[in-house]
Parts: structure tokens; sequence; C-alpha cells
């Protein structure tokens, strides 16, 4: 019997354009269009994260002090825990239902690139969770007693870390995505990768509430949010092809 | 392009501890179907997904116009279609919508070639309910639709006939007769008897070694 080996499959190279094919782009986006489609006929499952971030920032003045003094200064932190919590929330969903329906497999012997195919999945799932947590934020900030000028700082920066929760999340999403409760050992697999994005998307909110400059935390931001575009497609598509299997 | 065969030679799959396939040889060309049939558990199933590239032999190899499909798995997906237990379908989408995303990432259809293929599954008159309100016979209409959309030579489906009423069997019986008429190929897994003509049918029969 020849050895396994002989059988892993190489790299899959990108599908050639065929006759009648559309583009890659045009794949994109219609993998975008459906999840954005699927997303809005599933509303509840679209608001659960946002409630969730929404009521753990409103109940930190209930529950420490009314004094936006003191509420200024644990902000970053109010902000960042519960912006990284939340957006695990809605990971358990973006591959497991379309696994469990089949239609993930399909999409894998389509003959298209199905890292481009995750890709977009993935930035569907940034544009339903990681940008409305974004818009969020500031609010959230507001009650927590920081101040204007502080905001775009803060926007910027869990716009930014968002989009590095979605790419790693989706590694740990597709790694799971066989199983039926997968939320702990989800959050197990995916908490200590963010734990960078946390510290630095704490320290770019601290230094905006501060009114300092907070560029260096956020390009550090940018640059996680690069080294995860570059690598988690890759690690995500491995790990959904054998799970497929 | 070199002619359209679908050849398995001494594939050897196991499942934990189980050797479910043991050495499974076989040779399909155009306007020939070959009908897989066996006990449950005889390995149908996994002999399929083994041929579509889901699964990984131990040992063995598939062939597609002469070539190993794993030396281009994604040219391969692009000339077959397979269709497994579950009708590949989102509830929460219509019949048509469904169809505009799974067989829209492998080509571009026209409205009207849409609207062919549902009249001929017979989903004219429910193809904009959204999926979670049709019967399961419907669901695997819509699938049979996706089928002949793809528009690929070589069709690979585990128990076509599951959930439909006589008509719908006759139905893919007759699909089948003129994928194969116009020279396709098919590997079907069966329980009953396929509704067609018996020319072009090879039969495969999985059991326990």
């Amino acid at each position: 019997m020849p050895e396994v080996g002989a059988w892993s499959a190489p790299l899959p190279a990108a599908a050639p354009e065929r006759a009648g094919a559309p583009s890659a782009l045009g794949v994109a986006r219609l993998m975008l269009e459906r999840d954005l489609r699927l997303a809005f006929r599933k509303a509840s499952q679209l608001i659960q994260p946002l409630a969730f971030f929404v009521i753990v920032t409103t109940l930190f003045p209930l529950a420490v002090t009314p004094s936006l003094a003191e509420l200024r200064r644990i902000a970053p932190g109010v902000v960042w825990a519960a912006a990284l919590l939340s957006s695990l929330l809605a990971l358990e969903f973006l591959f497991r239902d379309d696994a469990q329906d089949g239609t993930l497999e399909q999409f894998a012997l389509s003959g298209r690139a199905l890292t481009g195919l995750l890709v977009a999945k993935t930035a569907a799932h940034w544009l339903l969770t990681g940008l409305p947590l974004a818009l969020m934020a500031p609010v959230a900030g507001a009650a927590l007693g920081v101040p204007e000028a502080a905001m775009p700082g803060i926007l910027a920066s869990v716009a930014l870390g968002t989009v590095t929760l979605s790419l790693i999340g989706a590694v740990g999403a597709a790694l799971t995505m066989g199983l039926r409760r997968s939320g702990a050992l989800l959050s197990l697999l995916t908490l200590p990768l963010v734990i960078p994005v946390l510290i630095f998307g704490a320290r770019a909110t601290q230094l905006a509430i501060k009114g300092e400059s907070y560029s260096a935390p956020l390009m550090l931001l940018a640059a996680l949010a690069v080294l995860a575009t570059t690598l988690a497609p890759l690690a995500a598509t491995a790990a959904v092809r054998i799970n497929l299997e | 392009m070199s002619e359209a065969t679908l050849e398995g030679e001494k594939i050897h799959l196991w499942r934990g501890e189980r050797h479910v396939l043991r050495g499974v040889t076989f040779r399909v060309t155009g306007g020939e179907c070959l009908q897989l049939t066996g006990p449950n558990g005889s390995g149908k199933t996994s002999l399929l997904r083994t041929v579509c590239g889901l699964s990984y032999p131990e040992a063995g190899a598939i062939h597609w116009r002469g070539k190993d499909v794993r030396r281009d798995l994604p040219a391969f997906h692009a000339e077959m279609a397979y269709l497994g237990h579950e009708p590949p379908l989102k509830m929460e989408l219509t019949a048509r919508e469904n169809l505009a995303y799974w067989i829209g990432v492998r080509r571009r259809m026209t409205r009207a070639e849409v609207d062919q293929t549902l009249e001929r599954v017979g989903g004219e008159r429910w193809s904009d309910r959204p999926v979670h309100t049709l019967s399961a016979g419907q669901k695997r209409r819509v699938a049979l639709a996706g089928l002949l959309l793809m528009n690929v030579p070589l069709w690979l489906l585990d128990e076509p006939t599951t959930n439909l009423d006589v008509d719908g069997q006759r139905l893919v019986g007759t699909l089948l007769e003129e994928h194969l008429a116009g020279g396709g190929l098919a590997v079907t897994a069966v329980h009953h008897a396929l509704l067609m003509s018996e020319r072009g049918l090879r039969p495969l029969e999985l059991g326990f070694a």
C-alpha cells in the first residue's frame, strides 16, 4: 500500500478563468451578497452581539460608580473587553450553518478557489459584527464619560481591531465547525491569539481619551490586521477542507 | 480535450478502524451510468465522496480524462456535480436565490435559463417561496434544478430519488437518460431501481468483504 503522503493534495491553485464563469471578484461579491442577505433574514443573530456589547458597557456605570472621572479611567478596558467577547459570540455561526446544510461543501466542490470564498464570508462577518461594534463603541464610550474628542480614535481602533478578530476568529470557527456545541472550545482557541489586539486597542483608546497621540498603537493594530489578512485565510481554508472530509 | 472517462483504481478507504472500501476498481465512459448498489454501510456514499475529492483514500487513484484528479482538483470540480443525501439549500432563501448563489459561483446564468430549468423540475409555482416552506420532495427538485444548471459532464448522485413521488422518480430517470444520451457520465448510489431504461447502466455491487 503506498504511503498516505502520496495523497496529500498539492496547494490548490486558483481556478483558471473559464468561459461563462464569473470572475474571482464576481464570485466574492456573490458570496458577500449571499451572507448579508442571509443575515438580514435572521436578524436575531445579527442583533445579539451588539445588544450584548451595549448591555455590558452600560452595566459598568451602574455597578462601579456614577462618577464620570472614575469611569473615564476604566472605559478603555470596558469597551475593549466587551467588544472582544461580543465578537466571539457571533463567530460560532460563521461557517457552522453552511457546513450543516451542505452548502459549504458545494462551494468547496465548485472548482473556485475556496480561500477567496472564505475571505468573502469573513468580510461579510466583519461588516455584520465588526463595523456595527465600531459604530457603537463611541456611543458606549459617551456613557462612560469619554470626551467627544476621543471618539474618532475609539472608532478607528475598534474598526481596525475587529478586522483581526474576524480573521483569527475565522480560523477558530473553521476548526470547530463540525462540533455541535463549539462555543467554549472556540473561545479557548481564539482568545489567546487575540490578546495583542486587546492590548493595543485598549492602549489606543486610553491615549485618545487622554487627548494624546494614539497613532503608534493604531499602527500596530493595522500591522496585526495585515498579518492576519495574510495568514488566516490559508489556515481557515485548510481547516475547512479537513472538516469537510 | 481527451475523452470523458472516469476510472477508479484499487481504491482503499479506512474509516477509523473500518476498512470500508477494499480495492474498488471501475471505469465509466460517456453515455454510461455506474450504479452503486449494496447494503447500508457498504461504502456507497464513501465511494462517491472519495471520487469527488472530499475524502482522501489510503490507497488507489481516481482518473478523469486519463489524469489523476488530485493533480488539478479545481479543473475536475468544474466538470462534475455532486449531490449528497440532503439538498444543499439555505432554508431562509427562496429556490431561485439558492440557485443564484449555489450555481452562480460556477457560471453565469440567464433568467430564462433558470426559469426553464425550474419549470422542468416542476417548480415554477413555488420557486419564489423560502425553501423552509417547501416539502422534502420539492427541496429535492430544487437540487435537481441545480444539477441541470451546473451543465457538467459528470454527475455523482447519492440516492437521487429520496423523498420524490413517482412522477419525481420518473423525472430523475428521464434526466439521467437525457444526460447519458448527450454523452454525459453518472455514478449513482441507489437503493431502489431507478425508473429508466437499462441502456448504459453498469452495476457495481459493494459489499462487506
